[in-house]
C-alpha cells in the first residue's frame, strides 16, 4: 500500500500547472485554469473529448500529487444504486434473522433493526467517496457516463449537488468535505443539462505539436529527438486528414513506445504501414492511407521539419 | 480601498452585461450561473486576458458547440482597446492611485446594441435574395428562408390536426437495467428479505426483478431539397408530434448541409418549433447531396445519437444529384450503426414506382424497410409498423422487379 502524503489544493492557476506537470501531466492553460476553479470553488468538472486525449488520467494524476485516494466508477448501461452506491448483504442479514429466531427473538422491530446495521451495509463507490478520510476529500472519477443511462443521470444530481446520500433504512449520509469529482464523457449520448449546470465544462482537444512533442517525451524517456519530432509530425498531420477517428494522445504514446521497442530511429513508409494499426482503428481509415497515402504524409513532415531546423 | 470596492463593482456590473451579450448570443444560463462566474473571477483574481476568459469558459460555456458562440462575444464584447487591461490593473491589489474614470458601463451596453442590430441587417439582407426556384433547375445552393406562414389549402390545416391526434405505438427494448418483476429472473434479495421480515423471517418468499422496458430512440433524417418541398412541411409537423409523444427523437435536416433541429422541435407550440427550425437552416429547397449529409451525419453525430438500438427515419426521395460510390459507402455505414433502417420515400405514392434511379437503386439494399410516405394513411402505417419488428416487404423485391 503507497503511503499518501496529503497536500494542500493549489492556490493559483500557476501552481495548479506545477502540480499537473510535476507528474508528467502537461496540460494546457485552459485545462489548468478550470482544475483550479473546480478545486478551489468546490465544483465537479465534466471533461468531455474524444477518446484518448487523456480525460482519465487527470483524475488519476489529481490524486497522485494531492495524496487523494482515487475512487472509480466505471459507468455502463443498467449500472443502478446497488452497483454504485450501496448493497445490502443479503446473506449476512438472513443468516442474523435466522439466529435471531434461534435465539427465541420474536419482536420484529427489533430484529429490522438489528438487521439494517452499518456492519451489513456493503459500500460502493459513491458511497466510500463521501465517508470522511483521513487523507482528505477523495478524488472520485466517474468515469465515461455517457454509458450509463438517463435514470442514474438523474439520480447522480443529489450527489452532486450535496454530497449527500439518503439510504432509508438509515437515515442521510452527508460528506464533511466534498469529494473531488472528475466526471468524463466520450459524448456517445448527450448528458442532460442540469447535470452540465452544476459541473465546470472543459472541452479536451487534442494538443499542439509543441505540446505533444513535450508529452511524448516526458511519457517515453528512451525515444530519440528524430523519431518523436516525425511521430508528432506525422500523428499531426494525421489529424487533420478525414479520418472516421484520429488518433488520440493515447496512440501517439503507444506507437512511440511501440517504434522505440521496434528500435526505429527515424520513420520510414514500410515500418508506417506495419505499426499503422497502433494508430487507427477503423478499417476504413487504414485503407484511404494505402496506395503511397503513408509517403506522401510522410514526405510532407520530413518537409516541414527540415524547414523547421 | 474605497476605489477597489467601486473597481469590483464595475466589473461585477460587466459581467453581468457580458452574460446578458451571452444569453441573447444564445448560450443558455441560469441567473446562478451568473453568481458563480462572478465568485470564479473572485477565486482566480484576474491574472492575464488568458485566464479571464478561461475562468469565465469553464462557467459560462457548458457544451463544446457553444465554445464558438463564447470566443466571439469576449472579442466583441472586450475589443475596446486596453479597456480589458485598464481593468486587470485595477483588479490587481499592487494597483495604485485612482482609476481612470473613462469607461461607463453604457459602453457596453452600446456594443451589445451593435451586435444586435447588425444581426437584424444580416437577417433583411437575406430576405431580399428570396426566390422561387421550385421550378428552376439551379446548381447553386438557393439561400432562401422559407416562411412556413405562407402555405395556404385548407387541406393541410386539416392534415395537421390530424397528424397532430396520431397515436404512436409502443415499440419496446429490454434494457439492462432491472425492475421489480412479478415473473423476472432475478431474484430481488433487498424485496426478499423486506418482505420476509413481515412475517418474522419463518417463511423466505421470493421476489424477482426483470429488465426495464423502455422505447428506443428515434433518429430522423429529413430531406428538405427541392423536391421534397410539397412535403417536407408536413413531415416536420409529424416529426414535432412524434418528439412530443416518446422520449429520444432526434431531428436532422439535409438538403446540401445537415442541421441538427431536435432542440428546436422540443417547442411545445408546433408553429413555433417550426419557425425555430427554418430560421436555423440555410438550404430549404436547395439541391440534394445525400451522400455528404449523410458522411457528416456518420461522423459528427452517429456516435452521439445512434447509441441504444436507435431506429432510423431517413425521409428521402433518393434522387441524388450526382451519386457516386460514397453514397453506397455512408448508407452502409449509417445501417450498421442502428438498429433498424427505415427508409420513407414520398415517391412510393406513383403506382408505376420503380427502383430505377440511380441513387435508388444504391440505397436500397442498405435498408431494412421502404415504405410509403405521402398521405395521412402512410403515416398511420408507419406509427403502427414503429411497434411491429420485421419488415412488410423487404426492400429488395423493389430492385428484382427492375431486373
Amino acid at each position: 500500500m503507497k503511503q499518501h502524503t496529503t497536500k494542500a489544493v493549489p492556490a493559483s492557476i500557476d501552481d495548479t500547472l506545477k502540480l499537473l506537470a510535476a507528474a508528467n501531466y502537461l496540460a494546457d492553460r485552459s485545462l489548468a485554469t478550470v482544475l483550479f476553479l473546480a478545486l478551489k470553488m468546490g465544483r465537479p468538472i465534466f471533461l468531455e473529448g474524444e477518446a484518448g486525449v487523456g480525460k482519465t488520467e487527470i483524475a488519476k494524476v489529481l490524486a497522485e500529487t494531492l495524496g487523494r485516494r482515487l475512487i472509480r466508477l466505471q459507468c455502463y448501461e443498467g449500472l443502478d444504486v446497488a452497483a454504485s452506491v450501496y448493497e445490502w448483504n443479503y446473506a449476512a442479514q438472513m443468516i442474523a434473522i435466522r439466529a435471531a429466531e434461534a435465539e427465541g427473538e420474536h419482536d420484529r422491530e427489533r430484529i429490522e433493526h438489528d438487521v439494517f446495521a452499518e456492519r451489513f451495509l456493503i459500500k460502493r463507490p459513491l458511497l466510500q467517496a463521501i465517508e470522511p478520510d483521513p487523507a482528505g476529500a477523495p478524488v472520485l472519477l466517474i468515469d465515461e457516463l455517457d454509458r450509463s443511462d438517463e435514470a442514474f443521470e438523474a439520480f447522480l444530481l443529489e450527489v452532486l449537488a450535496d454530497f449527500q446520500i439518503t439510504i432509508p433504512e438509515l437515515g442521510t449520509i452527508k460528506a464533511e468535505r466534498p469529494p473531488i469529482v472528475v466526471i468524463t464523457s466520450n459524448r456517445t449520448r448527450e448528458i442532460h443539462d442540469a447535470l452540465k449546470r452544476r459541473c465546470l465544462y472543459h472541452w479536451v482537444g487534442y494538443p499542439s505539436a509543441r505540446r505533444e512533442l513535450e508529452i511524448v517525451h516526458a511519457k517515453v524517456p528512451g525515444i530519440g529527438k528524430r523519431l518523436s519530432e516525425q511521430v508528432v509530425g506525422f500523428v499531426q498531420a494525421l489529424r487533420k486528414q478525414d479520418l472516421f477517428k484520429s488518433p488520440g494522445v493515447a496512440e501517439t504514446l503507444d506507437w512511440a513506445t511501440a517504434l522505440s521497442e521496434l528500435d526505429a530511429v527515424a520513420l520510414d513508409p514500410a515500418t508506417v504501414s506495419d505499426t499503422l494499426g497502433v494508430l487507427l482503428k477503423y478499417q476504413d481509415d487504414i485503407a484511404r492511407l494505402e496506395g503511397g497515402k503513408v509517403k506522401e504524409l510522410l514526405d510532407q513532415v520530413q518537409a516541414e521539419l527540415r524547414a523547421a531546423e | 480601498m474605497a476605489a477597489m470596492k467601486e473597481s469590483e463593482g464595475r466589473l461585477s456590473e460587466n459581467i453581468v452585461y457580458f452574460a446578458r451579450a451571452l444569453r441573447a448570443a444564445g448560450i443558455p444560463f441560469g441567473p446562478g450561473t451568473v453568481l458563480d462566474a462572478l465568485n470564479a473571477v473572485r477565486a482566480a483574481g484576474i491574472g492575464t486576458k488568458e485566464d479571464f476568459y478561461w475562468t469565465l469558459h469553464a462557467v459560462f460555456v457548458k457544451r463544446h458547440e457553444h465554445s464558438v458562440l463564447f470566443e466571439q462575444a469576449f472579442k466583441i464584447f472586450f475589443r475596446k482597446r486596453g479597456y480589458l487591461e485598464r481593468l486587470i490593473a485595477m483588479m490587481s491589489p499592487e494597483a495604485t492611485g485612482t482609476p481612470p474614470q473613462a469607461e461607463q458601463p453604457q459602453a457596453s451596453q452600446r456594443v451589445l446594441d451593435a451586435l444586435f442590430s447588425g444581426a437584424e441587417k444580416i437577417e433583411r439582407e437575406k430576405q431580399e435574395i428570396e426566390l422561387d426556384a421550385r421550378f428552376t433547375v439551379s446548381d447553386r445552393e438557393v439561400l432562401e428562408k422559407k416562411d412556413f406562414a405562407q402555405m395556404s389549402a385548407a387541406e393541410v390545416a386539416t392534415a395537421k390536426d390530424a397528424i397532430k391526434r396520431l397515436v404512436f405505438g409502443f415499440d419496446n427494448v429490454k434494457t439492462r437495467r432491472l425492475t421489480p418483476h412479478p415473473r423476472g429472473h432475478r431474484i430481488d434479495f433487498r424485496r426478499t428479505l423486506r418482505s420476509s421480515l413481515k412475517a418474522g423471517g419463518a417463511v423466505i418468499d421470493l421476489k424477482y426483478r426483470g429488465p426495464k422496458i423502455k422505447q428506443p430512440p428515434v433518429v430522423a433524417l429529413l430531406d428538405i431539397s427541392g423536391s421534397m418541398s410539397q412535403y417536407t412541411r408536413l413531415f416536420l409537423h409529424f416529426l414535432h408530434t412524434m418528439t412530443d409523444a416518446r422520449k429520444r427523437v432526434s431531428t436532422f435536416l439535409f438538403g446540401t448541409r445537415l442541421t441538427n433541429v431536435t432542440r428546436a422541435l422540443k417547442e411545445k407550440d408546433p408553429d413555433e418549433a417550426l419557425a425555430a427550425c427554418s430560421a436555423s437552416v440555410l438550404d430549404w429547397s436547395g439541391g440534394t447531396r445525400i451522400a455528404t449529409s449523410l458522411a457528416v451525419f456518420n461522423k459528427q453525430w452517429s456516435r452521439r445519437v445512434l447509441t441504444q438500438g436507435a431506429v432510423v427515419l431517413l425521409f428521402t426521395d433518393g434522387l441524388e444529384r450526382d451519386p457516386d460510390e460514397r453514397l453506397g459507402f455512408e448508407i452502409d455505414r449509417l445501417h450498421r450503426s442502428c438498429r433498424r433502417l427505415i427508409w420513407l420515400n414520398p415517391l412510393l405514392r406513383f403506382s408505376g414506382f420503380e427502383a430505377k434511379a440511380r441513387g435508388i437503386k444504391v440505397m436500397l439494399p442498405h435498408v431494412d424497410e421502404l415504405r410509403a410516405i405521402h398521405n395521412l394513411e402512410s403515416m398511420r402505417d408507419l406509427c403502427q409498423a414503429l411497434s411491429q419488428h420485421g419488415s412488410h416487404v423487404d426492400p429488395k423485391t423493389w430492385l428484382a422487379r427492375v431486373a
